[in-house]
């Protein structure tokens, strides 16, 4: 019978290693899928892998891709390493975006330069706020934070679609369900002129870069890392776990909101119904593939952004359904899991001992 | 009577540890036979060996006339051993017979088992509402559910681990009239216990366990609680270092807690009253389990208390602040886990020493962690205090149990704090480093500190200590004279 | 009066996928496990049982092959989580993903293709009966199936004594685990036994409801499943209240798209 037993010592490397394994499966697996599919995999995984980084155009994309998930999985993975799961960071992302954009359109045609400053204030607020829901909740009542903060998600997209449907609708528009578009003072000035790549990737870069000084270095990851480790241990060094469930969500749900505010005022430039497209779930693979370190988000997130790009170019290039990225973070979460559960723990043949 | 079960050369070793060494115990029919012991000196792993979950590296059983070497628990069952564990194996959410039924084998109908009950009820007076949420009973209550489920496995064998420790003093009552009923009937008894007193009124036969070795087995009629005592406890060590006088000026005064432990399995504190003056070691002894815990909890404010007024320190009331508050005040806390509570093994020894130092501004700037400065307070402690280890960045898990030790403790009293609040300090050390941590108590005791230490060891207690007070079912006693205190007053006030 | 009855066999139509998911995934919760799968499985079974059925022109084949292939699947989340001890949420969130997306992978040649329409249940003397017979007896039989699963669970839960363990599992995995129950196995079976229910709702989605494959047809039921297990406290009966109040309310949403 296989017992698994856990390690003594989790030896550093598997740092790198894990995630390198999993995405040498995934890429196994997929070669053998677009074989079964009868499309010629070294074309179709050179067409998405590859590609897009060999055009200025392909790597902007990218970073446009990149930076919501990059944003909210460094929020996330306070929380997940403190053992407080965020599932809702979708919802967030949604009222963020909403307030972030409510505050544009509600200074239009203003312009001035304290517009998006303060509408990404206000989305962050709205992100915390949303956040705050499944945090109070399990502070006071020990509920469980993964089934709340799921079905506020499903309650912030109602949310936006009938905001969007309703007071926020273009007058001029034609009665379609969206509102205005954004003035100039409400867009993200682009970095790359004739891409869409805005200063949001510099923010998500610096965000990452001021995520990895702070748990390096501050209290504030001195407290992350214990909570992680030992509940006991933290309140022994004094604060409370109430303090880390409170915590974990306010971060969270400010950088979901504030990626939602990106978004809509970067590449999207309105309010639509469909803007919530799942960043807020990509990014808790993201998060994982990171290894839940600031430095890895932003690597995970970049490769990630890459299957999204590569899995468009796919669909046009080859006639391959955009399915395909999906199929392939799937994968690649699974083969994640899986080599984790296989370096953490050593797998020892056990002679059946009773169910002791 | 003849024996139902022989226990011959049992011996067990963990890693180094000697757990269980050459024990022999025969229990008969009808006996009600005490196993006796402080925690540590292998009272559970005999049991769990004849119960099927561990098996002996010597020694065999005979059970029955037959050769007893099971390998699981449902083959101790099996050949009629019931046992009734400290933790209960219940569910909360089901009701008593939903409990009931899913600790039996297979698929009994429940109309079966009611009539079982029904005839149990009758013979041993084991009353309960079948119907009732487990959640809502009371301890005695769960109690009698896992009796019961053992029961209805007509058991010939009854082991019970520590029994009375949830037990309201009605409910041990009702409990040993039980238990006398089973002897009657022929059942064999096996008690554990360190309660002297109860084992006096209950067993006919003792075996006293101490550190593996059975150090006496006799009946209970031809000893006194005082000698039980000595022969669980042990004799007194001389000083090492010559202990300086205290003050007659009070540092610490509690004045009256109360806690009622919201756990079950905890004790509650009820009304505490003790004082400890200027350079003084003040030591609470008492088998582990009696409130040293909830006790310690409360004195860090880990635990919150509702009145105030209740701790003074230097004349100002503490009650209400919080662990790191306590801290400023030069007060520092070494609890009893160094695995996951006063330290963190996956941290490094620089990341352990800011555990407690968390209120000091001299290890940031702004928030931001001084890594220097801890450094070099790490390296402090490392070298004043002797700590084996690779560098000040060596992970907590790679040092011994003892070297952690010194480095928790050195870690505190490197501060040359005013009050050291510390539990069991000495715990699984070696005796080395053990003796090493007693030097440096008492070397700042004399430099003016003030030491509170809660400790199950008696040996420890006695060497170091100018006084000390026993606390048992949270109930503390009058302090005594370290030197003057003897097995029979300890054995007295642990009994009450 | 017509027109009242359609509204009432739409609505359970419509609820019927989700019974089916939630009632399974509430076994697995009760056995103290969360699959935030459901998503993935249900597609999976979807997909799968529009190719079986298209392929052979039997649904009953194609049934068959939603309960497989989501059973498979879900015993890869079974696997990862009880005996490689892997995160449940992550592992969920990556069977959904993974789900979605091969579904869409391996449909994408039939998307768009509809099929003959699902047998509808016609007992002879039943049907007659003014009002009522067209109310209760006129749907097809997974409909029946599905209240029958409802029932079965509830049943299995109360009344049996495996039902008990699994129910004392989910209470406390240690105190089951000392009196010597197989933990993993019996959750295992239970994530299976979810992942079936799941996939056969995907089935009634691309068999029955709409007799077509459409990528992303499950559009969010299988999140709605896990909210129904919520609301209806994980008591069986009450999911098919849930349900079909979120049936209700789906048919609501399709009509005022289409009115509007």
């Amino acid at each position: 019978m296989f017992k698994l037993e856990k390690k003594e010592t989790i030896d550093q490397s598997s740092f790198y290693t894990v995630p390198l394994i999993a995405i040498g499966c995934s890429l196994i697996f997929v070669f053998i899928l677009f074989l079964l599919i009868g499309k010629n995999p070294v074309l179709a995984i050179f067409i998405i892998f590859i590609e897009p980084l060999l055009s200025i155009f392909g790597l902007s994309e990218l970073v446009v891709k990149a930076t919501p998930l990059i944003i909210i999985a460094l929020g996330l993975s306070i929380g997940f390493r403190a053992g407080v799961w965020n599932i809702g960071a979708e919802g967030q992302f949604t009222i963020g975006a909403l307030f972030g954009g409510a505050t544009i359109l509600a200074f239009y045609p203003t312009s001035g330069i304290w517009i998006l400053p303060l509408s990404f204030f206000i989305a962050i607020i709205g992100g915390v706020l949303w956040a705050m829901i499944p945090a109070f909740l399990k502070a006071r009542f020990n509920t469980n934070e993964i089934l709340v903060s799921l079905m506020l998600t499903y309650v912030a997209i109602l949310f936006l679609s009938g905001m969007v449907y309703g007071p926020l609708k273009n007058p001029d528009g034609f009665n379609f369900p969206e509102s205005r578009l954004f003035h100039d003072s409400g867009t993200l000035p682009i970095i790359f002129p004739g891409t869409r790549a805005h200063i949001g990737f510099l923010m998500a870069l610096l965000l990452a870069g001021l995520m990895y000084y702070l748990l390096k270095r501050h209290k504030f990851g001195f407290h992350v890392k214990v909570s992680g480790e030992s509940s006991r241990a933290l309140v022994f060094s004094g604060k409370s776990t109430n303090y880390m469930v409170y915590l974990s969500f306010i971060i969270s749900g400010a950088f979901a909101g504030l990626a939602g505010v990106i978004e809509v005022s970067g590449p999207v430039g309105q309010l639509v119904p469909a803007i919530p497209v799942g960043y807020g779930f990509t990014a808790i693979i993201v998060a994982f593939l990171g290894r839940l370190n600031p430095l890895g988000i932003c690597f995970a997130g970049l490769l990630l952004a890459l299957t999204y790009i590569g899995g468009e170019a796919a669909q046009i290039r080859l006639g391959l359904p955009n399915a395909i990225t999906g199929v392939f973070q799937g994968v690649l979460l699974f083969s994640l899991l899986a080599a984790e559960a296989f370096t953490n723990y050593k797998v020892s043949l056990k002679k059946m001992r009773g169910n002791f | 009577m003849q024996n139902i079960l022989e226990i011959d050369g049992i011996s067990k070793s963990f890693s180094d540890i000697q757990a269980n060494n050459d024990i022999s115990l025969y229990l008969r029919q009808g006996q009600i036979h005490a196993l006796l012991g402080e925690n540590g000196a292998g009272k559970s792993t005999l049991v769990k060996i004849i119960y099927g979950i561990i098996k002996p590296d010597h020694g065999s059983m005979i059970l029955n006339g037959k050769l007893y070497d099971p390998n699981t628990p449902e083959v101790a069952r099996n050949e009629g051993i019931g046992m009734v564990f400290q933790h209960f194996s219940l569910f909360e959410s089901l009701s008593v017979l939903d409990n009931i039924i899913l600790g039996q084998k297979g698929n009994q109908k429940k109309d079966s088992i009611l009539e079982r009950l029904d005839d149990l009820q009758k013979d041993y007076d084991l009353q309960i509402d079948v119907n009732k949420i487990v959640a809502t009973l009371s301890a005695g209550e769960k109690q009698k559910v896992e009796i019961i489920r053992c029961m209805l496995q007509d058991p010939k064998i009854m082991i019970l681990d520590e029994p009375t420790s949830v037990l309201n003093p009605s409910e041990v009552e009702k409990l040993f009239n039980f238990l006398r009923k089973l002897s009657k009937q022929g059942m064999a008894v096996l008690y554990i216990s360190h309660k002297l007193h109860e084992i006096k009124e209950l067993c006919d036969t003792s075996t006293i366990l101490r550190n593996g070795n059975v150090v006496k087995s006799c009946d209970t009629a031809d000893v006194t609680i005082n000698e039980l005592a000595q022969l669980m406890v042990g004799r007194a060590i001389d000083n090492k270092i010559k202990l300086s006088e205290p003050k007659q000026e009070r540092v610490l005064d509690i004045k009256n807690i109360s806690y009622t432990n919201p756990d079950i399995f905890g004790t509650s504190l009820k009304e505490i009253k003790f004082n400890v003056n200027f350079g003084e070691i003040f030591g609470i002894g008492g088998i582990s389990g009696n409130g040293q815990t909830e006790l310690m909890k409360v004195l860090s404010g880990e635990v919150g208390l509702n009145d105030g007024n209740q701790i003074l320190y230097h004349n100002e009331d503490i009650s209400s602040l919080d662990i790191n508050e306590r801290r400023q005040r030069e007060i520092v806390f070494v609890p009893e886990d160094r695995l996951g509570h006063s330290a963190v093994s996956s941290l490094s020894l620089s990341e352990n020493l800011l555990l407690t130092n968390l209120w000091d501004h001299n290890f940031f700037s702004n928030g931001v962690i001084d890594t220097n400065y801890t450094d070099e307070k790490t390296s402090e402690v490392i070298e004043k205090f002797n700590v084996q280890c690779n560098a000040s960045g060596s992970l907590a898990s790679s040092l011994s149990g003892g070297n952690l030790q010194k480095f928790v403790v050195g870690r505190e009293i490197i501060k040359m704090p005013k009050l050291v609040v510390c539990e069991q300090p000495t715990w699984g050390v070696d005796v080395g480093s053990a003796s090493l941590i007693h030097n440096y108590l008492i070397e700042i005791s004399n430099s003016g500190s003030t030491i509170l230490i809660i400790s199950q060891d008696m040996d420890e207690l006695r060497s170091i200590c100018h006084r000390i007070a026993i606390i048992s079912n949270g109930v503390i006693s009058k302090p005594y004279d370290a030197k003057r205190i003897t097995p029979a007053d300890i054995a007295i006030e642990m009994a009450k | 009066m017509d027109l009242f009855i359609a509204i009432f066999q739409g609505i359970i139509i419509a609820s019927t996928p989700l019974v089916l998911a939630a009632v399974g995934e509430l076994v697995v919760e009760k056995s103290g496990v969360l699959n935030l799968g459901v998503e993935g499985m249900m597609i999976i079974g979807a997909v799968t049982s529009f190719i079986v059925t298209y392929e052979t022109g039997s649904h009953f084949l194609g049934l068959i092959a939603a309960v497989i292939s989501a059973g498979l699947v879900a015993s890869l989340f079974g696997l990862l989580t009880q005996y490689l001890l892997s995160n449940q949420v992550a592992t969920g969130l990556a069977l959904t993903l993974f789900g979605l997306g091969l579904a869409s992978l391996i449909g994408q040649t039939y998307s768009g293709i509809s099929l003959d329409t699902f047998p509808v249940f016609d007992v002879y003397l039943l049907t007659e009966i003014p009002i009522i017979g067209s109310l209760l007896f006129n749907f097809d039989y997974l409909i029946y199936l599905s209240i029958i699963i409802v029932v079965s669970v509830y049943y299995f839960l109360n009344k049996t004594k495996l039902g008990l363990v699994l129910i004392a599992i989910g209470d406390s995995h240690d105190s089951a685990h000392s009196l010597g129950y197989s933990v993993k196995m019996v959750r295992l079976f239970a994530i299976i036994f979810g992942g079936s229910c799941a996939g056969l709702g995907g089935a009634y989605l691309s068999l029955v409801q709409t007799p077509m494959w459409v990528e992303n047809m499950t559009a969010g039921r299988g999140w709605i499943a896990l909210a129904i297990v919520v609301f209806a406290v994980w008591r069986p009966l009450w999911i098919l209240v849930g349900a079909y109040i979120f049936g209700v309310l789906q048919l609501y949403n399709c009509t005022y798209r289409l009115l509007v």
